[in-house]
C-alpha cells in the first residue's frame, strides 16, 4: 500500500518534470508614460511575457522582425508566449518613440 | 520656417497675454477648458488629415492623434465630473479656437504633398506651443493635484507626439 503510493507519487513528479521542461518563467514588461521598462529584457523560448500597459492610451509591442505584434488596451495586461529565439527590437506602432529590446534565448 | 515660428510665438504670447490680462493666475476651471480645447483642436486637424492626407505615414500619424487626444480628453471629462468642476471658457481658449479655425481653413485649401507637409509642420509647431504652455503656465497654475497630474501625463504624451511629428516631417523631406 505505502510503497505503491510512494511510487505513484514519484511517477507523477517525473511526469510533471517532463511536461514542464526548463522552468518556463513569466516576465513583466511595463509601459508607463510612454516608456517601456525594462528597455532591455531577457527571456527564453517558452516563457510568457506579461505586457502591462499602465497608460490611458493604447500601445502595441510590435517586433521589427514581424515575430510578434501585440496590442495592449489602456490599463490592461496581455500575456503572450515566446515561440522563437532571437534578439528582437520592438516598438509601439502608435508611439514609435517607444522602443525596447527583448533577448530570447533558445 | 519663419512663418511657423511666428505662429508658435504668437500663440504663446496669446496664452501669456490672456493670463496676464486677468491679473491673476489661471483658475482650475479655466485650465481644464484650455487643455480640453487644445485637444479638440488637434482632433479636428487630424480628422481633416485622415481625409486629405495622401502619404501613408501622415495618415497613420493623424489616426494616432485622434486615438490619443480622444483618450486624454475622455480622462479630462471624467476628472472634471469627479471634481465637480465646470470648465470655464476664457480668452485663451477663444484665441486658440479662432486661430485653429483659421489654420484649418488654410490647410483645407492645400492638396497632395503640399497638404501633407503643411499639416505635419503645423503639428510639430502646435505640439511645441502646447507643451511649452503646459510646462510654463498650465501645470504651475493648476491647484488641484489630480488636475495637475493629468496635465503632467498629457505633457509626456504630447512630447511623444511632438517627436513623432518631427520624425514624420523628416521622412517627408
Amino acid at each position: 500500500m505505502l510503497p505503491g503510493r510512494y511510487l505513484t507519487t514519484l511517477a507523477l513528479f517525473a511526469l510533471g518534470a517532463i511536461a514542464v521542461p526548463a522552468h518556463a518563467a513569466t516576465i513583466q514588461i511595463v509601459m508607463e508614460n510612454l516608456v517601456v521598462s525594462p528597455a532591455e529584457a531577457s527571456a527564453k523560448v517558452g516563457d510568457t511575457v506579461e505586457w502591462v500597459n499602465k497608460d490611458i492610451l493604447a500601445h502595441t509591442a510590435t517586433a521589427k522582425s514581424g515575430d510578434f505584434d501585440v496590442t495592449i488596451a489602456p490599463k490592461q495586461t496581455v500575456k503572450s508566449v515566446l515561440t522563437k529565439a532571437g534578439t528582437v527590437d520592438y516598438y509601439c506602432r502608435f508611439h514609435p518613440n517607444m522602443k525596447a529590446v527583448l533577448k530570447i534565448a533558445p | 520656417m519663419f512663418v511657423r515660428l511666428s505662429i508658435a510665438v504668437a500663440a504663446l504670447s496669446l496664452l501669456s497675454g490672456a493670463a496676464l490680462a486677468q491679473g491673476a493666475k489661471l483658475t482650475d476651471p479655466q485650465i481644464a477648458h484650455i487643455a480640453y480645447t487644445a485637444g479638440v483642436i488637434d482632433i479636428n486637424a487630424a480628422k481633416q488629415a485622415e481625409k486629405k492626407a495622401s502619404n501613408k505615414e501622415v495618415k497613420a500619424f493623424a489616426k494616432d492623434m485622434v486615438r490619443d487626444h480622444e483618450a486624454v480628453n475622455k480622462q479630462a471629462l471624467d476628472l472634471v465630473k469627479k471634481l465637480k468642476v465646470t470648465p470655464e471658457d476664457n480668452d485663451t481658449s477663444k484665441a486658440l479656437s479662432k486661430q485653429a479655425a483659421d489654420k484649418l481653413a488654410e490647410l483645407g485649401k492645400l492638396k497632395g504633398a503640399a497638404y501633407d507637409k503643411a499639416y505635419v509642420d503645423n503639428e510639430v509647431a502646435y505640439h511645441k506651443t502646447v507643451n511649452t504652455a503646459l510646462e510654463t503656465q498650465l501645470i504651475p497654475s493648476a491647484s488641484n493635484p489630480e488636475l495637475k497630474g493629468l496635465l503632467q501625463t498629457g505633457l509626456k504624451i504630447f512630447q511623444g507626439h511632438q517627436q513623432h511629428a518631427e520624425h514624420v516631417a523628416a521622412d517627408l523631406k
